[in-house]
């Protein structure tokens, strides 16, 4: 029995994990860079969910599609300003400059909004299902859902649509979809718009079951998503959802079962191992070398 | 012809080999009169053993980044191993050794090792991987080596050294000392480390990267960069190579380490967390991949920058992000590139034509 | 290839600049950024006090606390004219290597004593170089014992110069199983939940665990957590259930145990939760339910909510001008300003003297008088730099402080 509650508290942490993973994963897919910023843009729309719904007094969902947008602004202008003149670059310089947007944004969220932590308004209730013997709080039920719900339309998106299919081609080849009259720039910025708006989305759901919000809250849940990411394998969607969810749950485990002192280490040895096992991680693509 | 072009080659080899060694020596002579006159401020001097540190493991880096090709993201972790084997080894020879020096010189090499071997170990998982997957599993073990010497319990007495894991259980016989306190780290060490040390150290780890690199092994590392499948078909033995490389780096990241954690009072295990990793690969990325000269000149500009941005106050560290990423977008402007490049040429074309005349 | 060389020129460049810089700041600038001019405009000469502590980064929340605290009490005693204060508060970013640096820059800005650091790392690594140049230093918050001893782990080789505001974290630990054992109407079996690689945290841990032991509290559980896993409590609060605690022991600041008082609301568990002076600020964290609080204990030397004077006013200017209620890092902050200052006066110390005649001034006044302040009446100095003051227990009542006996 405790188990199971251990398994869905797992859940809900790995949900969270996974629907960051899925910002982190859809760049690094179409854009081959690693948005070390991501984390950060959580961490702003975060701050804007919390003004909009603690300050402005709007309604949960108007909050959120407010924190989308601004979010998805956020991305899109980082985008332009910082990533697009590097597009010929190395990607070591790329991360650098995300590194460099990361440090920007915690220190700029730090002068703007100050250093003391905020708690974010409890929106969902705190109830819980009893469902024989086990309780699932309703918070990890819309956590799971929202998570599942979103990999759904992506899923969608990427397979349905034409800008979907422009998606694909360019994360094959670039080379080649800019032949066939993709506007690959352009693909990109999309990309990262979609990208920053999940953080949002993210950002409600990270700060609506842990409820502090302050200047650095984007960091430690960007490097566990990207590491979700990857051990998922990296680029593939339902990858990052169940790395994510892996994640999430053999943290818990860890914690329950052998060590609250070693959970980190633990969570990343079951990663490195599993990279030994499948080094693409577990659902990402096998790379192929042509000679 | 062909011999025209080595003698070229080994001229710009050498250039860049006395460029570097003659920086780090000038700049070496320079400080220290500033200090035998007392107008080096307290500030200067207390940059001066961190900023020989991270070079160091900086230099290691690039030779891992730039001449292996492989990202790694735990170079920190190497640097805490060092570090802490570092004061352990100080701490215990405390008694036996009484010359810092030669103390400090004993823990540097007792880091390097102990790092070399643990590289060794990593390496062996590590550079089955490629690209991004390598990236993570060396941020993993970063983390893991953090988590395992945060929860380490190390006392030493006559009897012998007392290891103990998450939980305290050393108990010393009197006159016994705790090296390190889980958490708390290694506190009050004995403060041996110089400036002058420090030098050598970057004047060693130059000597070795340069002697690496231009060997035989050293060209066979850079093969492997540019195309393993090339390199293996014509003999190399790939896994070997790489793991030269990832041991000479982490080796280099240890005895930084150790110089590094002598130099404080206290050394918690926090600090070299996924942040220093990163620290320290951004002097790589800005230094220029392969090019010993720039690191040793991006670690100095980049660790004095945010101090002399102090009279801005709360806007310091916004400036130096900024700061961070025009340097990235600037080094990286083709436009600027193509004129960078032609005002050269023309500065080349000048100077031959003052010869030829 | 040919850009590189050029760029490593622009390099070389700026790096001899700002070693130029870095060097020629020295003699002259002070760095002081918060100088304050003396308020009736006279040519009073004013001690230079200096400090650091995180103004960015993780940490920051509290060296900004100290840091605003600083300056409402340097304005304080400046107006009221016998000692006039030259404040120079630099960055650390909890960061013992950048905390040396800060040191640095606070030598060169000529610093005649300072307020240490404001967290406990930082503190170690600075207090050998206080004690080496002979500059006093009394930290506001540096609880570890590392700050004031050479040799923490044997409480021995004590720096003599170096001061604490607040209680060693030995101290609280013991202080707090002792506490539990005399009220055993809180709470019987005990839970632990601290954070492992936390200087404060698990130097208050260890010591309670020990007395705890020695005075037969019956402790049921022990979790942890560290800085990367700081979100999620759901495991050590199952455990801690699952154990039968009917009380939980946070040695922790207020951040983490706010996320942990929710998690423990949401899956229905209220034990009586117990702790130290970390958990100070937990009402004052913009938005928090104080209804969750309700019933927590606390051992800490102030509370935002006193009544006397001298808190009122102090509460107030900080609200005024930062927006926010002053929590025990602010309150200490304020106290050794005020310390510092009442030991100058009875001192008759002036700003022309050397450092070394200021530190023996100080050191012999800190370690003879008893001062009056915001976090505790009548407290003393030993010798060794550690502080007495009475704990005050309170409980949370209608989200305000009640004291509790």
């Amino acid at each position: 029995m405790a188990f199971l509650s251990y398994l869905i508290n797992g859940l809900g942490l790995g949900s969270v994990y996974a629907i960051i993973a899925l910002g982190y994963t859809m760049v690094y897919g179409i854009a081959k860079m690693l948005n070390f910023a991501h984390g950060d843009v959580i961490m702003v729309g975060a701050y804007v969910t919390y003004f909009a719904l603690s300050l402005m007094k709007l309604p949960v969902l108007v909050s959120v599609l407010l924190a989308v947008v601004v979010s998805t602004l956020l991305g899109v202008t980082i985008e332009r300003l910082a990533y697009k003149p590097l597009r010929q670059a190395t990607s070591l310089s790329v991360l650098i400059t995300a590194i460099g947007v990361s440090y920007f944004l915690q220190n700029g969220a730090q002068l703007l909004w100050g250093t003391s932590t905020k708690v974010f308004p409890s929106v969902i209730s705190n109830g819980a299902l009893a469902l024989g013997g086990i309780s699932i709080s309703y918070l990890t039920l819309i956590t799971v859902f929202v998570c599942l719900a979103v990999m759904g339309c992506l899923t969608l998106f990427i397979n349905k649509t034409k800008t979907g299919k422009a998606m694909r081609a360019c994360s094959e080849d670039k080379g080649a979809a800019a032949l066939m009259g993709i506007n690959v720039n352009q693909i990109i910025s999309i990309t990262f718009a979609i990208g920053s708006g999940l953080a949002a989305i993210a950002a409600f759901l990270l700060c609506a079951t842990y409820p502090s919000v302050y200047p650095t809250l984007g960091s430690m849940p960007g490097i566990k998503a990207f590491t979700a990411a990857v051990f998922g394998g990296i680029g593939s969607i339902p990858g990052a959802f169940l790395g994510g969810l892996m994640l999430g749950i053999i943290e818990i485990l860890a914690k329950a079962y052998i060590s609250t002192q070693l959970s980190d280490a633990i969570v990343f040895a079951v990663l490195i191992i599993v990279l030994l096992i499948k080094p693409t991680g577990l659902l990402g693509r096998k790379l192929s070398e042509k000679v | 012809m062909m011999k025209n072009f080595f003698s070229k080659l080994f001229d710009q080899k050498l250039r860049s080999r006395t460029i570097s060694y003659l920086l780090v020596i000038i700049a070496f002579i320079i400080l220290q009169l500033m200090s035998s006159t007392g107008s080096l401020s307290s500030l200067l001097k207390s940059l001066l053993v961190p900023v020989c540190c991270y070079t160091v493991a900086a230099i290691g880096l690039n030779l891992n980044v730039g001449f292996s090709g492989e990202l790694n993201l735990g170079q920190a972790g190497f640097m805490s191993v060092g570090a802490f084997t570092g004061i352990c080894v100080s701490g215990m020879l405390a008694s036996m050794i009484t010359n810092p020096v030669l103390r400090l010189i004993i823990a540097i090499i007792a880091g390097a090792l102990i790092a070399a071997l643990m590289g060794y170990i990593i390496g062996i998982p590590v550079l089955k991987l490629q690209g991004d997957y390598l990236a993570i599993v060396t941020l993993a073990f970063g983390q893991i080596i953090k988590s395992i010497i945060t929860n380490m319990y190390l006392g030493f007495d006559e009897n012998g050294l007392h290891v103990s894991f998450v939980e305290n259980k050393v108990t010393l016989a009197s006159g016994g000392k705790m090296l390190l306190q889980g958490p708390m780290g290694a506190t009050g060490t004995q403060r041996i480390a110089s400036f002058a040390i420090g030098i050598i150290l970057i004047l060693c780890a130059l000597t070795i990267v340069y002697n690496l690199i231009y060997s035989k092994s050293g060209r066979a590392i850079m093969g492997c960069r540019d195309n393993r499948i090339a390199a293996e078909s014509i003999g190399i033995n790939v896994a070997n190579t790489k793991m030269l490389a990832f041991i000479i780096s982490a080796s280099l990241a240890g005895a930084a380490g150790a110089l590094y954690g002598l130099n404080y009072s206290t050394l918690v295990p926090n600090k070299f967390d996924f942040n220093t990793s990163i620290l320290i690969l951004v002097f790589v990325v800005l230094g220029g991949l392969g090019n010993m000269t720039g690191t040793i000149i991006s670690t100095t500009v980049l660790m004095l920058l945010p101090e002399l941005l102090r009279s801005l106050q709360d806007y310091r560290m916004l400036i130096y992000a900024i700061v961070l990423i025009v340097i990235m977008l600037v080094t990286n402007n083709a436009f600027l590139q193509a004129k960078a490049a032609k005002l050269r040429e023309s500065l080349i074309k000048g100077k031959k034509g003052a010869k030829l005349s | 290839m040919n850009y590189r060389n050029l760029l490593k020129g622009g390099l070389a460049a700026a790096m001899a600049f700002t070693m130029a810089a870095c060097s020629s700041n020295s003699g002259s600038a002070s760095g002081s950024t918060d100088s304050q001019p003396s308020s009736d405009g006279s040519e009073k000469a004013a001690f230079k006090l200096g400090g650091s502590g995180p103004l960015t980064g993780g940490a920051a929340v509290y060296g900004t606390a100290v840091y605003n605290a600083l300056k409402i009490a340097v304005d304080e005693v400046n107006a009221a004219g016998d000692i006039q204060f030259d404040l120079n508060f630099q960055d650390d970013a909890h960061d013992p290597e950048k905390a040396v640096t800060a040191y640095g820059v606070l030598k060169d800005g000529g610093m005649q004593m300072s307020v240490l650091t404001v967290t406990s790392s930082p503190g170690a690594a600075v207090a050998p170089l206080y004690d080496e140049d002979n500059i006093f230093a009394i930290t506001p918050s540096g609880s570890s014992l590392a700050v004031i001893y050479a040799d923490a782990a044997n409480k021995a080789g004590s720096y003599g110069n170096c001061f604490q505001m607040c209680f060693t974290d030995p101290n609280q630990g013991s202080a707090s199983a002792v506490y539990l054992k005399d009220h055993a109407d809180l709470g019987t079996k005990i839970a632990v939940i601290f954070k492992s690689d936390d200087n404060y945290s698990s130097g208050i841990n260890d010591t309670f665990q020990a007395e705890a032991k020695d005075i037969g509290l019956d402790v049921v559980y022990t979790g942890s957590f560290t800085e990367d896993s700081a979100t999620d409590f759901s495991v050590q609060l199952t455990q801690a259930k699952d154990a039968g605690a009917d009380l939980i022991f946070l040695p922790i600041y207020y951040d983490p145990a706010s996320l942990i008082l929710t998690q423990a609301n949401g899956m229905g568990y209220a034990p009586t939760f117990f702790g130290c002076d970390g958990l100070d600020g937990l009402l004052t964290l913009e938005g928090f339910d104080t209804a969750l609080a309700e019933g927590v204990y606390m051992l800490t030397p102030f509370s935002a909510d006193a009544t006397d004077d001298r808190t009122k006013n102090f509460v107030k200017k900080y609200q005024d001008l930062y927006g926010e209620t002053p929590n025990q890092f602010a309150a200490d902050a304020y106290d050794c300003v005020f310390a510092i200052a009442q030991a100058l006066k009875n001192g008759n110390a002036t700003p022309d003297m050397s450092t070394d005649e200021l530190t023996d001034i100080l050191v012999k006044q800190f370690t003879s008088m008893t001062y009056d302040g915001v976090t505790g009446e009548s407290m003393t100095w030993s010798e060794t730099g550690e502080v007495t003051k009475a704990p005050m227990a309170v409980v949370i009542k209608d989200g305000v402080y009640v004291g509790a006996e």
